[in-house]
């Protein structure tokens, strides 16, 4: 035992002292996986073209809340790039590793992407689901991550409701209603939106899924195109799910001109075409045009003009003994 | 000195006694055949069908796969990190158990009934909690977070973290092994040494220790399997940095959340053979001491001081 | 003066104890310590709030309720278990006794995820119990399978022992007393066992009310249906209320230090009973 330690400490010495590359660390929500694993390996490329340094980057994912929690208790993230704003806005808040006004510093409100909600079913559309009201009918079995600890599921949630507010002309009452008797439709509520695919697409639970449309195109391409359809609703929400550098972790390890880097090459072209191949709406209209017909013209909400931005939102709708709590009250 | 603790040691009179019951004294063929086919239909219900079940899931994509998956560098690294932290661990709190083990069982002193319940602890608590403290001591919010950062320390989200939490939850394994061990067995052979001339140390090495290796050894086994297994406190300290800071038992929900359910068999088979090798050497340790049979793996009740000793 | 004389003759005691105290506090008390000092920043009403609240009371509800059936199912089943291990002989009864540990050595992630394939509507289980509309991944029975497996050990391994050193004389007492084998059972063999099944039951039950991997991935996690407590303080752990995770944590810790100490106490009166009965 003893010597088998030895081994295994010294092996990780040496590769510790054998590395002369900078290290970044990714953290990051749950659905990116495949689209940072191929993101990375480009601008790790690009980087060593552009200073000739070796940058390796490690990767967490999990539910946005969940990361975000492991940021402020000290997770070392030279980046975040979670689902939603509120998320980095409690790393600035609580955590105090950056400053509150980090949305301004990149384009777009430093969301180099966006995607929204679709839903996913099985093939053929059995039981017929087209828009957001099937969904509340009696009998439909909803399959959607929760809430309070996924950030999908909070733009779900908001794209209900606003789905909801549309339809019954902004009548508030009515569209607690709606949204209470979705979700009394829903089996099984997962932490993360991994854990929803798994239970949809792998045991077979549930009539829909509520999900990310990257998740949504990403399932079509594991499980099999033949298997599932992606359907649209009238109306979903844009969800913005932003990047930012934790400034005080980046500062410490020596990593601010890197980590400012690999979020602005997320707006270079090639940035853009990898995310939209992993089924991320670009922002860039160049790359937005030539991947066109993959994306379904959605009418899309924001969560500024419908709820007053994320902060607001969060405090109505998922605070404890807010709306989503009071789904659940018997 | 009067005690009898461990009456097990002498399973002969058991067996003759069976041997010699009269008829009216088993029952009748059918209630045997009954019990038996209910006994095994649970076990076979409840621990083979999972057991048999792993391996087929693991298999299910064929043997190119399965290796391959286990040859990835993602789990190789989390089989490194789960070698590391057991091999801090287990060690140490083999240290420990030994010292707990001596103080206990070689002197008196008042207190030592809450000293064994102490001991007994971690077995009681949520393995969510046991990751939790540590995030409360360590975590940035926590009480040392401030200075650690300033220092530049990582313990949580990093290895360091996932020792404690691992230590935590494997803490009493040898202690509570070595401890009813050591209390069976008094004090008269360590005494006798010392009269003789032998020092402390010659006491320990030529006295104690081979009166104990194989309870030693019973324990370190026990609290390997446990150590190299946990998930629930491990999973609060880690982090999930790919490639970093995943256990094996982290890999395997990480490989099962990214759809990729036959790789995630596929590690679990590790820890399941693991599994089957403890249960192995545990049964093999026990056909070599008579005494240690069923003592361990479940977490008994330590035997506390008897009051009526003073008697 | 006998202790005196005794430690003047061992050494180390100092050390060792030293040693031991030192180790306990570091990796045990301090840190448990840091959940009442944390739980504290709440005031009295946040913390009843917290403890109190729907959810978590929903939490409770279950955890001891599911708990406490599989504890149940575990004690009948696994007494069964150990009666035919050391009663009778039958083909592969070592590899029966050998496989009863397989829960404490089989990590937990393995059993949570084994568990949920297995049960799953498509699994090989769940497939065969789904024509019958019974579901039990994603419900409160899959919870109550998973409670089952990691506590089987328990009473098999609590039981097994004694039973196996309970003294026959007392059996064949009874039968030439006239008693048949089923009075035999209840009146003499099952009275001497139950401190030891009560002491199993208790056992699989403290370990059931905290168990956590094995059950969240077969738990669908819905807020007042499908949450037992460490799923709940984990919820709140990601959802950034750490002080309130504290607070059920010191409310689950109440509860384990109550547990241990009516073991303990099972366990004494065990102890008094098979003295006051010498094998």
């Amino acid at each position: 035992m003893k010597t088998l330690l030895t081994i295994l400490l010294a092996s990780s010495l040496v590769a510790a002292a054998g590395a002369r590359e900078v290290k970044l660390l990714n953290v990051s929500y749950d659905p990116t996986r495949e689209l940072y694993q191929e993101y990375n390996a480009a601008f790790a490329k690009y980087w060593k073209a552009k200073t000739g340094d070796d940058v390796m980057i490690s990767q967490s994912h999990g539910g946005s809340g969940k990361q975000a929690q492991s940021v402020i208790n000290g997770l070392e993230a030279d980046v975040v790039t979670l689902a939603l704003a509120y998320d980095i806005d409690a790393i600035a808040r609580q955590g105090k590793l950056l400053p509150a006004d980090w949305q301004k510093r990149l384009p777009d409100n430093s969301t180099p992407y966006t995607s929204t909600i679709v839903f996913l079913v099985r093939k053929g559309n059995p039981k017929h689901i087209k828009d957001w009201d099937d969904l509340a009918k009696p009998g439909v079995s909803v399959i959607t991550p929760n809430p309070k600890t996924s950030g999908g599921a909070r733009w779900t949630f908001l794209a209900a409701y606003a789905y909801a507010l549309a339809t019954y002309g902004q009548d508030d009452a009515k569209s607690l209603d709606f949204v209470t008797r979705l979700y009394k439709n829903v089996p099984v509520l997962d932490s993360g939106a991994r854990g929803s695919t798994i239970t949809f697409a792998q045991r077979g639970i549930g009539d829909v899924l509520l999900a990310w449309e990257n998740e949504a195109h990403l399932a079509l391409k594991e499980f099999g195109a033949d298997k599932f359809e992606i359907v649209s609703p009238s109306l979903s929400i844009r969800a913005e799910p932003p990047v930012a550098m934790v400034d005080k972790n980046a500062k410490r390890h020596g990593t601010l001109a890197v980590a400012q880097a690999y979020l602005e090459y997320l707006y270079s072209d090639e940035g853009q075409e990898i995310a939209a191949k992993n089924f991320y709406r670009p922002r860039s209209r160049k790359i937005a045009a030539r991947y066109a017909n993959q994306f379904n013209p959605v009418k899309l909400v924001t969560i500024g003009e419908e709820f007053g931005g994320w902060e607001k939102a969060q405090q109505r709708f998922f605070s404890d003994g807010g709306v989503f709590d009071h789904i659940y009250q018997p | 000195m009067v005690e009898q603790p461990l009456q097990r040691n002498q399973p002969g009179m058991i067996d003759d006694a069976k041997i010699n019951a009269p008829r009216r004294m088993s029952e009748p063929p059918f209630v045997r055949r009954l019990l038996i086919a209910v006994a095994l239909g649970f076990i076979a219900l409840f621990l083979v069908v999972p057991l048999v079940s792993v391996f087929a899931e693991a298999l299910r994509q064929g043997l190119g796969f399965y290796f391959q998956t286990l040859r990835d560098p993602m789990t190789v690294s989390a089989i490194e990190l789960t070698l590391i932290a057991a091999g801090i661990s287990v060690p140490l709190n083999c240290l420990f158990g030994v010292a707990a083990a001596w103080t206990i069982a070689k002197f008196d002193f008042p207190g030592k009934n809450i000293l064994l319940t102490l001991i007994d602890l971690p077995f009681s608590i949520s393995p969510v909690i046991s990751g939790m403290i540590y995030v409360l001591i360590f975590g940035a919010q926590g009480w040392f977070g401030p200075w650690l950062i300033e220092h530049n320390i990582r313990i949580i989200f990093a290895v360091p973290g996932i020792v404690l939490a691992t230590m935590f939850v494997t803490f009493p394994f040898v202690a509570r092994e070595l401890i009813p061990l050591m209390q069976a067995q008094g004090r008269t052979e360590e005494e006798a040494a010392r009269v003789l001339g032998a020092n402390g140390w010659q006491t320990f090495w030529r006295v104690t220790l081979p009166n104990i290796k194989w309870g030693l050894l019973y324990g370190v086994i026990l609290c390997n399997a446990r150590a190299m297994g946990e998930f629930g406190a491990v999973s609060v300290v880690s982090g999930r940095i790919q490639g970093q800071t995943n256990t094996i038992p982290l890999h395997v929900q990480i490989l099962y959340e990214n759809n990729n359910i036959p790789g995630a068999f596929a590690v679990a088979s590790l820890l399941t053979l693991l599994a089957l090798v403890t249960l192995a050497l545990k049964t093999w340790v026990e056909y070599n001491t008579t005494g240690l049979r069923g003592t361990a793996f479940t977490p008994l009740p330590l035997k506390k001081e008897p009051n009526r000793k003073l008697a | 003066m006998l202790r005196s004389q005794q430690r003047g003759v061992l050494p180390g005691f100092r050390l060792t104890l030293g040693y031991t105290l030192l180790y306990l506090s570091l990796i045990v008390i301090i840190p448990l310590a840091a959940t009442f000092v944390k739980s504290s920043e709440l005031s009295w009403a946040q913390f009843s709030q917290t403890v109190f609240s729907p959810p978590a009371l929903a939490a409770y509800r279950l955890s001891f309720g599911a708990s406490f059936l599989a504890a149940a199912v575990n004690a009948i089943f696994g007494f069964i278990v150990a009666w035919v291990l050391v009663r009778y002989d039958f083909f592969g009864k070592q590899f029966v006794d050998a496989l009863v540990d397989l829960p404490f050595a089989l990590p937990t992630a393995v059993a949570g995820i084994t568990l949920a394939t297995l049960y799953a509507p498509n699994g090989w289980l769940g497939g065969w119990l789904a024509p019958f509309g019974i579901k039990v991944s994603y419900t409160q029975l899959g919870i109550f399978i998973a409670l089952t497996f990691i506590g089987l050990p328990f009473i098999v391994r609590t039981v097994q022992p004694v039973l196996a050193d309970l003294d026959s004389e007392l059996e064949e007492a009874a039968a030439s007393l006239g008693a048949n084998r089923w009075q035999a059972f209840w009146r003499v063999i099952f009275p001497m066992l139950s401190p030891a099944l009560l002491t199993g039951f208790s056992l699989a039950f403290a370990r059931a009310l905290g168990e956590y991997g094995s059950v969240v991935f077969i738990s669908s996690n819905i807020p007042m249906k499908t949450q037992i407590v460490p799923l709940l303080i984990m919820g709140e752990l990601d959802g950034f209320h750490l002080a309130r995770a504290t607070a059920l944590a010191v409310v689950m810790l109440v509860i384990s230090f109550l547990l241990l100490l009516a073991i303990n106490l099972l366990q004494w009166w065990s102890n008094r009973y098979n003295a006051t009965n010498p094998a």
